[in-house]
This record gives structure tokens, C-alpha cells and sequence, in this order.
């Protein structure tokens, strides 16, 4: 790797080194051929131009390889940055993504790589080819007089030194770009998705206004920086040129004292030439540097997020697969910036049960979910499966062992089939997953439904679904989690889109199917809390009633109010 | 009626239209000058001063060779030789060189800034057309377009599409640059001009065969970047699935594929750019080497002297970094070429939704009085304003022959068939039908979500497809199944208007308030909000993440109750609502005004049809039965089945037991 590195850095002064080859020739050809005694000499001449036009071909062919090397190891290095960053994001806990727009996240893993990707494209070499071309100027100008190459060095270095403080508010301005585009996304996504609810209810203009501030917003913030660019850049032409005044004004002082002959002083502003060329470059590539170093850090931003929801990797404690038992002790929990949601909850869920959970809206069903498939951690307390804390079990295997089926599952952009594989394990021969797809099917009594698709199994679903009603949507996430073949199945609310019939004939299937497994089903229709062994209601935050259908109406408590008014309302 | 609502109206910051429409036609060439030219008029000002400093600059570049000669030959030679006037004149001659160095640094830092100014305006403009063509389009349009894509050209093809004009203006320059060294060179000697000028074409025609290397790959890693962004997006939305199914390494790997190959394909562009961009930056120094040549024989022929050789290798040295700013712009014309067509596809996207101008006849009224006393302040309609309860009737609903068919892989799909169905004004409809009947097909119809594509759906007589859009959304309101959030305060997402943002009194600001607690109240979710840091001015998460989905959902039943509607869609939009909390927001609609809303729902709760004056049963896109809860469950077995599942299901398991 090493060796590659000096192999492209040698190749790199080779082809700087060609950029210095025309001034060299003309002073040559100039000096020895045309001024040559007795008339100008042509075959000096030709040699000369010949010999020249050589190198510069080696120089260019140098560059071409300096350049394919550069791209091949940066667009390696960056395709590894995105990759990480993306699967870090995957791993920080859904609280965290909460916390910034997805349109945000996503531009952190696609522009702001993008902007890397492209400066090295551009930039980065003339980089690298100006730095050599700067030192090997400063020889030559050395050669010829070391009192104006100081003078020049004087004259560049103050600019040298300005432009650290510029080049630190124009990194400042590039980041506030960046931050501008990224909430610009946020908004314009915002149109996109919400596409439906803009147009049932007229909110167009009310939509178009924000996402109108945010580009204006986006655009202010690009003037502002171009100005700053735009200042330091000509502030670099202007040092550039003015050296040359300075050059002249001092060069002929060392004329008239005998220091530096009218030759050697036109040779050296020849060399300023070459000095300053690349000293103007190199700024303005520095300035798209700041851009690049933008993007990086927020992507490095990304990838320093610590994860909340540490898996316990090596130091996991093993366990085995099975029935599931759940003890929850003790467990407090409140979402970053509000109240407690659960104030001390103590369960014990044993294994092969099938437990309800019921409860108002806004109780804290749907939170203990989540605490249970370790989507977070509580504040206090603990959450054991088989005795294990969540936080000693390794992601991989509390992930084979328990899955959620969320109210509202995302579905891919695929076929119907393609979203009930995802479930099941890597390892799962293609060939198999159509069988084994096939038979969840028919087992959940799904059979009528898929038929009357136009493609059955086939068919598409959608952007996030969208073809499928939300019923529908239900009914595939509910295959997915089936197929996964979990010892607990957590349903939040999985089926409350679902038509009773269908939603009947799916929880027969699913009791016979999970028949020495356990599920925890998240209800809001009590005809679920009537079939389980166990009800678990909660009321705001605690748990009230734990116990069996039959037990907790004979409380005449909470729950037979619950139930009462269900029964109410079902028949 | 305002012809448009607020905000929509007028033109977007730049029009880029052509008579035919924003795409682009004709020869790669063509379709590139066309991008330029239409970028150009759009901010002609902008661009006339950027140009402007351009020219400057390029006449100033050959000019200081010019001034570099004449300080050498009057000054600095006889001054060294000992000429005491030149030696006197010293400090005059770095003067005069270091005002043509300001000149020059002025006209570069003007020159950026307005570039600068005119990339930016160019990009707000796209962003803001592309913006109203997605609120624009239907929803139908919207099903077909990823998330991801449409994203990408609000922002990456957008700057692809502009990039060119970062280097255009100076390319400009050194038109003016080239046309000012041709005349210096063509008075020194016609022979030595040839040879110096010879480069410019070939640089030309070696920036062209670039051109053609490089359109396919940059097009190629441009659709790649997109798709790159589809795969996060829909990734990054499936957060909660991939982590409770584990798949974070399945999601990688279909991450890493996608960028693999995006990764492939900037190595190919940077290939080509890497072959080409040392044969570019050759050429002029190959006719340098040229100049030296045929110069070195012009001097011998005795036409020229040796300082005029010197001048012209000079004049190529100098302008070798600035003719390179047309590889700049040509090498970008590809990029902007595949963003801007991407762009214009979006501008030139055709809705099948055409919007009516009609209103409804005595609906209409409120707005036409308004207009007429002066109050029309630009208000959307269908917003809460204090008196939009009184004297409105329920919506009259009727379809007749509808039929819905989509177009699924060349095969059209029936969802809905032959619907005959007719509401009156104030009536409570329930649709009842097993999941995937057609039932959100059905009402979405109403709100005119989409269009049917056999028959005629009226409202209040009127065919759906005449009547204006604010019409519909000033009488309909529809509360989809899942509730989308707005990034916003709860005030913000009830009212979606921009509040205290238009200068409103205090007593306006309290009456908004006011309406958009009763209809939290009537949502049942004003307790909810009370119990939020803020109340109507609490932050609510991308997407409402801080509510449950009940709670959600409630809070988009108050979005619909707060705009008064004659006719009220709910789309299964209580699933995740408490059944008592349900009746109660359902009961109380009758209550809240003198003459209730039509209501048409999608309800499976036996509670809920029970509330309702009809149940129109669906099957299969067709209508089973239209009749009472209680007619149905007599004469329709299907219906039954439907209705008295749970009742079966506990009588089964007590039989079990």
C-alpha cells in the first residue's frame, strides 16, 4: 500500500515536473538557438523543440496515471465511508434517528459523499501537481536570484496567512450551505410524502411557502459563500500580479546596484509566472476543500453518534432458542425531552403464553413493545428474556429470537413476495423462499386474499406499500414476522386495519400456528384479550390488571369496564 | 374563485420554458446551447454584469503582457544600463503595473460573485418550479415516483443540471481574451499568429471527443447517485422493521451493491477525465513549442525579431489556464445536460387529475360574498374563518356507472365496477367490506384523489372532474388511513395556514386559536395536546413521532373537523382509536352544527355502523347491498359474516371450553 503511495507521488513529480518544461524551452531556444552566435540555429532549434514536446508527452502520461490511481484508492475509500455510515445509522437507536429529518440522514450518505467524490475528481490532483510545481518554481527562481525569490516568498506569505482565518469563515459559510440544503430536503420530502394529505385538504400554498423559505434560504446561504470565495480568490489574483510590480520595482534597483543582470531579471519574472499560476490554483481548489471537508465532517458526525443501544456483542451471554419467557422489573421510561410514560413496570410474561396487553391510547402499550424487542432501553430497571437482561443478549440472536410486527410495517418497493421473504434468515435458499412464502400463506388462511391480485404473489406493492391498502400492508407484515419463525412474536396492534372476518380467521391461524411459543399482541379489539391466557391492562403508565380474561371480569375492575364497552360496540 | 391558491400564483423565479415545454430537443450540441442560453435569459442582469467582468478580464489578462513589454523596454533596460530618467521612472512603472493588477483582481472578484449569485438564483428557481410541479401533480403521479427520485432531482440534478454555469461566465471572458490576442498577434506577423492560434480549434476539437466519452459515464453515475439515494431513503424509512427483523446487515449489503456499482462508475468518469484533461492541458503547450519553431524561422527570414517570438510564447503561456475554461464548461455540459433533462421531465409531467374551475352553486356564495366586502385576503379555502358553520348543508353525493381500472404490467385491473350510489346531504354512509375490497379506491373518489375511469361521481350535482380544486378541499375533507404529520407545531397541523405569519390582530389569532381547540375537543385529542410542553404550539416530530398512532390519527380527525366540511371522508381513520372514543367523536358531529356534514367511513366496528343511516356493502369493486345495519344482516350472508365475526369467534371459544 505503502509502495503504491510513493509509486503515484513519483509518478506525480514526473508530471509536475512537465509543467516547468516550456518556460525552461523557450529561455533555451531563445538564449542558444535564435541569439545563437552567428544566427539563429536550427537544428538546436529543433532538437530543442522536439526533445521538449517528449517530455512533455512522458509528463502527460505520468499525469493520466497519477489521476486513475488517485480515483481508483479515493472512490474505494469513499464507497467504504458510505457504507459505514449508512449501516451506522441502521444501528443508532430509532430514538436517535428521531432526533433529524430522514431526508437529512440520507443526504449525509449521498451529497455530502458526493461532494468528496467530486472535488477529488477536480481538485484533488491539481492539488497535489500545484504543491510540486510551487518547490520546484521556488529552485529555479533560487538559482537565479535568491534576493527576489525572498522578496516574492515576502510578498505570498502574509497572503498565506490571511487565508487561514478567510478559509475558516468560508468553511463556516459552506457548512451553513450544507445545513440549509439538508433541512431544504426535509421540506421538499415533506411535499413528496405527504402528497395525499396536501391535496385532500388544499395545503399547497401553505406547503409551497415553506419549502419556497427553505430555498431561499439555501440560496442566501449560497450567495453569501460564493462572496466570501469570490473575495479570497481575487484577493489571491491580486497578490499574484501585484508581485510582479514589486518584482520589477526591486529587480531593477538590483539592476542599477549590479546584483542582477536585465537577462537574469527577465528569466525570473518568467519563473513568477510559474510560481504563481499554481499558488492561484491551489487557493481556489483549497476553497473547494472546505466544501469537501463540510460534507466530511458530517458524515464523520454520523459515524461518532455513539450507538445508545449497545449490542452486547462478544460479552453476550449465550442462550438457547425456544419458548420465550419475558420479565420486565422495575422498568421506567420516558422519550428524550418529555414526560415518563411508564413509571415502574413489573411483569412476568412465562414462556408458551399468549399474552394481551390493553389499555387506552397513550398508556404505554405500544412503548413496552418496543422495550420488549429492545427498539430502546429503559431509563431504570431491566428487561429479561429468559432471565437474560436485553442489554447481555447479542442483537443477532434477540433478533431470531423475538420480532415486532409494528402497527404501521414498511413495506419495500417489490412484490408481494419479495416483502414476506424479507423475514426469514440469510440463509434460506432462493429456491426455498418461494415454497416456504407459499405455505406461510396459506397456513395464515391468506389464500382468497392473494388470489384476487392482479398477480398474486407477484404483484407490486408499491412505493412503502401504497398499491395495498393499509389492511392489506398489515396482512403482509404479519407474513413477514410469521415467516421470520420467532419464539416470541410481539404484534403491536397488527391487525387493527384488517376487517374482522379476516382478522378472526388470522389470530385462529396464528394461536394454532404459535401453538408452544409465546406472542405478546399489542389489542385494541378485546376480542383478542378474550382468546389469551394472559391480560395485561394498562393504565397510564402502570400496570393495573394482570390476569385471565375470566379473572379480570370477575374483578368488575378496569378491564370488565373496558370489555363491557366493547361488547357494546362489536355486536 | 381565486384561479389558483395563494403563493401558486405567477410564475416560479425563472421560467425556463420554451414554446414546446422545458424538455429539450435536437442534437446533443443544440440541447447543450439551449441549457446555456435558457439559464442565461432567466437572470439576464446577473449574468450581464458576470460577463461584463469576464470581458474585462480577459482584455486586462493579454493587457498586462502588453504592459510587462513596455516597462521592460522603456524602464527597466535603460535603467540598468544606467539611463538616470528610467531609473527616476521606477516606482511610476510598478504603479502602473500594480493598477493593472487591481483591475484585474476587481473585475475576477466581480466576475465570481455574479456567477456566483447567478448559479444560485438558477438553483433556487429549478428548486422552486420542480417544488410546485410535486404539489402540483396527483397523487397518482406520485405513486410511480420514488421518494428517493424525486428528492434527487430537487437536489442533485439540480446542481448537475447548473454546475455549467459556474465556469460560463469566465469561458465568456476568454472569448474576449483570444479575440484581443489574435489582433496583437496577427500585427506582429501573420505567420506566428497561425501558429499560435492553431491550438484554439484543436483544444476545441479535443474537448469534443471528450464531450462524447464522457456524457455516458457522467449520465450513468448520475442515475447511480439517485438510486444510491433511493436505497437510504427507503432504508432509513424501514428503520423500525429492519431493527426489529435484525436485517441491518441485509440493508448493508443491498447498500453496499448499489454504491459499488456508483463507485465503479465515478472511476470510469474519472478515467476519462484522467486521459483527457493532460491532452487538453498539452496542447497549448505544444504550441508554444510551435511558436518557438516557426518563429525561430521567421527570425532568420529577418520578417520578425526575437522579442516578438518572447511575446508570443508569452502571450500562450499566460491564456494556457484560461482556454481551459472551455474544457470546464464543456465537461460539465454532459452533467447538465442528463440533470436539466431530468429536471424538465418533472416540469413537463402531465397530470391525468385536470383541474375544473367550477363551484358549487350555493356553496360558492360564501366565497363570492366574501370577495365582494373586501375580505378576500388570499386565504385558502376550506380554512377555518369563524363562520364557515353556519348555513352550510351537508354535501349531496352521488355516482353513477363508476368504474376504477388500474394498468398493472400491460394487464388493466378492475377495483371498482358499475357503482350506483346515491347519498343525501347530511346522512351518515358506512362502506363496509373485507380488506382489499375496494373500499379506499371508493372514497377517495370523493375527495378527488383520483378520477374514475367509467362514470361520473357528483357532488352536489356537479361532475367532480368541473369543479376547481379549492372548491373540493372547501367542502371535502379526507382523513386517509395512515396520518401523515407535518413537521410542525399542533396549531401548524390542525390549521395547515401559516400562522402570525400575515399580520394578524390579536382577536384573530384567539379566534384561530379557539377553533382549533373545539376541534381538538370533538377529536377527543385536546386533553393530549393540553398535556404537551406548549399545547397548540408543540413541536410535533418528523412524521408526528412523539404521538401514538391513535393520537395521531385524532389529531388528523380535527384537521378535517376544524375546516367545517359538508362532507367528511373517513378512511378507516379510527382504527387505531379507542371504539368509545370513536363513537363519542362521531356522535358528537351531529352536535356541533345546526345542519351535520354528509360522512361517508370506512368503518369495521360494529359500534360505528351502527351509527350510520346506511350500509353500503362492497365486494370484489362491486356493491353487495345498500340497505340498514339491520336489512343487511337479514338479507346479506356476506355481510353477516362480516358483522358478527367477534360474536362467532367468542361463542366458538366458549363452545371450545
Amino acid at each position: 500500500m505503502v509502495q503504491g503511495i510513493w509509486w503515484t507521488f513519483v509518478l506525480a513529480v514526473v508530471g509536475a515536473a512537465g509543467r516547468v518544461v516550456v518556460p525552461i524551452t523557450v529561455q533555451q531556444t531563445v538564449d542558444t538557438g535564435i541569439m545563437a552566435d552567428g544566427g539563429p540555429d536550427a537544428g538546436r532549434i529543433t532538437t530543442l523543440v522536439l526533445l521538449s514536446a517528449a517530455l512533455l508527452l512522458v509528463a502527460g502520461w505520468c499525469m493520466s496515471l497519477v489521476n486513475i490511481r488517485l480515483i481508483r484508492a479515493t472512490e474505494a475509500g469513499l464507497a467504504d465511508l458510505r457504507v459505514r455510515a449508512f449501516r451506522h445509522v441502521h444501528d443508532l437507536s430509532t430514538l436517535t434517528q428521531g432526533t433529524e429529518r430522514r431526508g437529512g440522514l440520507v443526504s449525509r450518505v449521498t451529497s455530502d459523499v458526493d461532494t468528496i467524490s467530486l472535488f477529488v475528481q477536480r481538485g484533488g490532483i491539481i492539488l497535489l501537481v500545484s504543491t510540486l510545481q510551487i518547490v520546484v518554481a521556488t529552485v529555479l527562481m533560487a538559482v537565479y536570484s535568491w534576493q527576489l525569490t525572498l522578496v516574492v516568498w515576502a510578498v505570498f506569505v502574509p497572503l498565506f496567512f490571511g487565508l487561514r482565518p478567510a478559509q475558516k469563515r468560508v468553511n463556516l459559510a459552506y457548512t451553513a450551505v450544507r445545513a440549509r440544503t439538508g433541512a431544504l430536503l426535509g421540506a421538499i420530502s415533506e411535499s413528496v410524502v405527504g402528497a395525499e394529505t396536501i391535496r385532500a385538504y388544499g395545503a399547497q400554498a401553505r406547503t409551497g411557502r415553506r419549502v419556497d423559505a427553505a430555498i431561499e434560504a439555501t440560496r442566501s446561504a449560497m450567495v453569501r459563500s460564493q462572496k466570501l470565495v469570490a473575495i479570497v480568490f481575487s484577493s489571491g489574483v491580486l497578490v499574484a500580479n501585484l508581485v510582479v510590480a514589486v518584482v520589477v520595482v526591486v529587480g531593477t534597483y538590483l539592476g542599477v546596484a549590479g546584483d542582477i543582470t536585465t537577462g537574469q531579471l527577465l528569466a525570473f519574472l518568467f519563473l513568477v509566472q510559474i510560481f504563481t499560476g499554481p499558488v492561484q490554483q491551489a487557493t481556489e481548489i483549497l476553497n473547494e476543500l472546505q466544501n469537501a471537508v463540510a460534507g466530511w465532517r458530517r458524515v464523520i458526525a454520523i459515524l461518532e453518534t455513539p450507538v445508545q443501544v449497545v449490542d452486547a456483542g462478544d460479552d453476550a451471554v449465550p442462550s438457547r432458542r425456544g419458548p420465550a419467557s419475558v420479565r420486565l422489573e422495575g422498568v421506567r421510561f420516558s422519550y428524550p425531552g418529555g414526560p415518563e410514560v411508564l413509571h415502574g413496570i413489573d411483569l412476568d410474561l412465562p414462556a408458551r403464553t399468549r399474552v394481551a396487553v390493553v389499555g387506552r391510547t397513550g398508556s404505554g402499550k405500544t412503548t413496552i413493545a418496543k422495550l420488549v424487542t429492545r427498539l430502546m432501553d429503559p431509563d431504570d430497571g431491566a428487561v429479561r428474556l429468559d432471565g437474560v437482561d436485553l442489554r447481555d443478549v447479542s442483537a443477532a440472536h434477540l433478533r431470531e429470537r423475538v420480532v415486532l410486527v409494528p402497527q404501521e410495517g414498511f413495506l419495500f418497493d417489490g412484490t408481494l413476495r419479495e416483502n414476506m421473504a424479507y423475514g426469514l434468515a440469510d440463509h434460506v435458499p432462493a429456491e426455498d423462499e418461494a415454497e416456504l412464502v407459499g405455505r406461510a400463506v396459506a397456513e395464515l388462511g391468506l389464500d382468497d386474499w392473494v388470489s384476487g391480485l392482479p398477480r398474486g404473489l407477484d404483484s407490486d406493492v408499491g412505493q412503502r406499500g401504497e398499491a395495498l391498502s393499509a389492511g392489506e400492508r398489515q396482512l403482509v407484515a404479519l407474513a413477514r414476522a410469521y415467516l421470520a419463525r420467532a419464539d416470541l412474536l410481539v404484534l403491536d396492534e397488527a391487525t387493527s386495519a384488517v376487517d374482522p372476518a379476516t382478522e378472526v380467521r388470522i389470530a385462529r391461524a396464528l394461536d394454532s400456528l404459535t401453538a408452544g411459543r409465546s406472542t405478546i399482541t399489542i389489542a385494541h379489539r378485546l376480542s383478542t384479550a378474550e382468546a389469551a391466557d394472559l391480560v395485561v391492562v394498562v393504565d397510564d403508565g402502570h400496570v393495573v390488571e394482570v390476569g385471565a380474561h375470566r379473572e379480570l371480569l370477575g374483578l368488575d375492575g378496569v378491564y370488565a369496564r373496558m370489555h363491557a364497552a366493547w361488547l357494546a360496540q362489536s355486536r | 374563485m381565486p384561479e389558483a391558491a395563494p403563493g401558486l400564483q405567477g410564475p416560479p423565479r425563472s421560467t425556463f420554458r420554451a414554446r414546446t415545454g422545458y424538455g429539450l430537443s435536437g442534437s446533443r450540441t443544440r440541447r447543450s446551447v439551449q441549457v446555456m442560453v435558457r439559464g442565461i435569459r432567466s437572470e439576464p442582469g446577473v449574468y450581464a454584469l458576470a460577463i461584463g467582468a469576464s470581458a474585462v478580464f480577459g482584455a486586462v489578462t493579454v493587457g498586462v503582457s502588453k504592459a510587462i513589454g513596455a516597462v521592460t523596454d522603456q524602464v527597466v533596460v535603460p535603467a540598468i544600463a544606467g539611463d538616470p530618467d528610467a531609473q527616476g521612472r521606477i516606482w511610476l512603472a510598478g504603479l502602473v503595473l500594480a493598477a493593472v493588477s487591481i483591475t484585474l483582481a476587481a473585475s475576477v472578484a466581480a466576475r465570481r460573485v455574479w456567477a456566483g449569485m447567478g448559479v444560485s438564483n438558477l438553483q433556487a428557481g429549478h428548486r422552486a418550479s420542480v417544488t410546485r410541479q410535486y404539489l402540483r401533480l396527483p397523487v397518482s403521479w406520485h405513486r410511480a415516483h420514488p421518494t428517493g427520485q424525486l428528492l434527487a432531482t430537487a437536489s442533485a440534478d439540480v446542481e448537475a443540471a447548473t454546475g455549467v454555469f459556474n465556469p460560463l461566465p469566465f469561458a465568456l471572458g476568454v472569448v474576449v481574451m483570444i479575440v484581443v490576442a489574435a489582433v496583437m498577434l496577427l500585427a506582429i506577423d501573420p505567420w506566428i499568429a497561425a501558429a499560435a492560434l492553431v491550438v484554439i480549434p484543436l483544444a476545441i476539437a479535443a474537448n469534443l471527443v471528450f464531450q462524447r466519452y464522457m456524457a455516458p459515464a457522467a449520465t450513468r453515475a448520475q442515475q447511480l447517485r439517485g438510486s444510491v439515494a433511493d436505497v437510504a431513503h427507503e432504508s432509513f424509512e424501514a428503520a423500525v422493521l429492519v431493527k426489529s427483523l435484525g436485517t441491518e446487515a441485509r440493508e448493508e449489503r443491498r447498500f453496499a451493491a448499489r454504491t459499488d456499482d456508483l463507485r465503479r462508475a465515478n472511476v470510469d468518469v474519472g478515467v476519462v477525465r484522467a486521459v483527457f484533461d493532460p491532452v487538453i492541458e498539452l496542447l497549448p503547450s505544444l504550441g508554444t513549442l510551435l511558436v518557438l519553431g516557426v518563429g525561430a524561422g521567421r527570425v532568420s527570414a529577418g520578417a520578425i525579431g526575437t522579442g516578438d517570438v518572447v511575446t508570443a510564447a508569452y502571450l500562450l503561456t499566460v491564456m494556457a489556464v484560461p482556454v481551459r475554461a472551455f474544457g470546464w464548461v464543456l465537461g460539465e455540459l454532459p452533467r447538465a445536460d442528463v440533470g436539466y433533462e431530468r429536471v424538465a421531465r418533472v416540469l413537463d409531467a402531465e397530470g391525468s387529475l385536470r383541474p375544473g374551475t367550477g363551484t358549487f352553486g350555493d356553496a360558492g356564495s360564501r366565497h363570492e360574498s366574501r370577495r365582494e366586502s373586501g375580505q378576500s385576503d388570499g386565504q385558502p379555502d376550506g380554512q377555518p374563518d369563524g363562520q364557515g358553520r353556519q348555513g352550510r348543508q351537508g354535501l349531496a353525493v352521488r355516482l353513477d356507472g363508476v368504474g376504477v381500472d388500474v394498468r398493472a404490467h400491460g394487464t388493466d385491473v378492475t377495483l371498482l365496477d358499475g357503482i350506483d350510489l346515491e347519498i343525501p346531504p347530511g346522512s351518515v354512509v358506512a362502506v363496509v367490506g373485507a380488506t382489499g375490497a375496494g373500499k379506499t379506491t371508493l372514497v377517495s373518489l370523493l375527495a378527488r384523489l383520483g378520477d374514475p375511469t367509467r362514470g361520473v361521481v357528483r357532488l352536489d350535482g356537479v361532475d367532480a372532474r368541473d369543479l376547481a380544486p379549492e372548491a373540493i378541499t372547501g367542502a371535502v375533507a379526507f382523513v386517509s388511513q395512515t396520518t401523515f404529520v407535518f413537521e410542525d407545531t399542533v396549531r401548524g397541523n390542525v390549521l395547515l395556514d401559516d400562522h402570525d405569519e400575515r399580520g394578524a390582530t390579536d382577536d384573530e389569532n384567539a379566534a384561530r386559536d379557539q377553533a382549533a381547540w373545539d376541534a381538538l375537543a370533538a377529536a377527543r385529542v385536546d386533553d393530549v395536546v393540553r398535556a404537551l410542553p406548549g399545547g397548540l404550539d408543540a413541536p410535533l416530530g418528523e412524521r408526528g413521532s412523539n404521538l401514538s398512532g391513535g393520537q395521531r390519527q385524532r389529531l388528523a380527525i380535527a384537521r378535517a373537523l376544524v375546516r367545517a366540511p359538508r362532507l367528511l371522508v373517513l378512511d378507516d381513520a379510527t382504527s387505531a382509536v379507542d371504539p368509545a372514543v370513536e363513537r363519542d367523536v362521531l356522535s358528537g358531529l351531529g352536535e356541533r352544527t345546526a345542519q351535520p356534514p354528509t360522512v361517508v367511513m370506512v368503518a369495521y366496528r360494529m359500534s360505528s355502523v351502527a351509527l350510520a343511516d346506511v350500509v353500503v356493502h362492497l365486494e370484489g369493486g362491486r356493491v353487495v347491498d345498500v340497505g340498514s345495519h339491520a336489512e343487511l344482516l337479514a338479507r346479506d350472508a356476506g355481510y353477516r359474516d362480516l358483522a358478527t365475526a367477534y360474536e362467532r369467534e367468542a361463542t366458538r371459544r366458549e363452545e371450545d371450553a
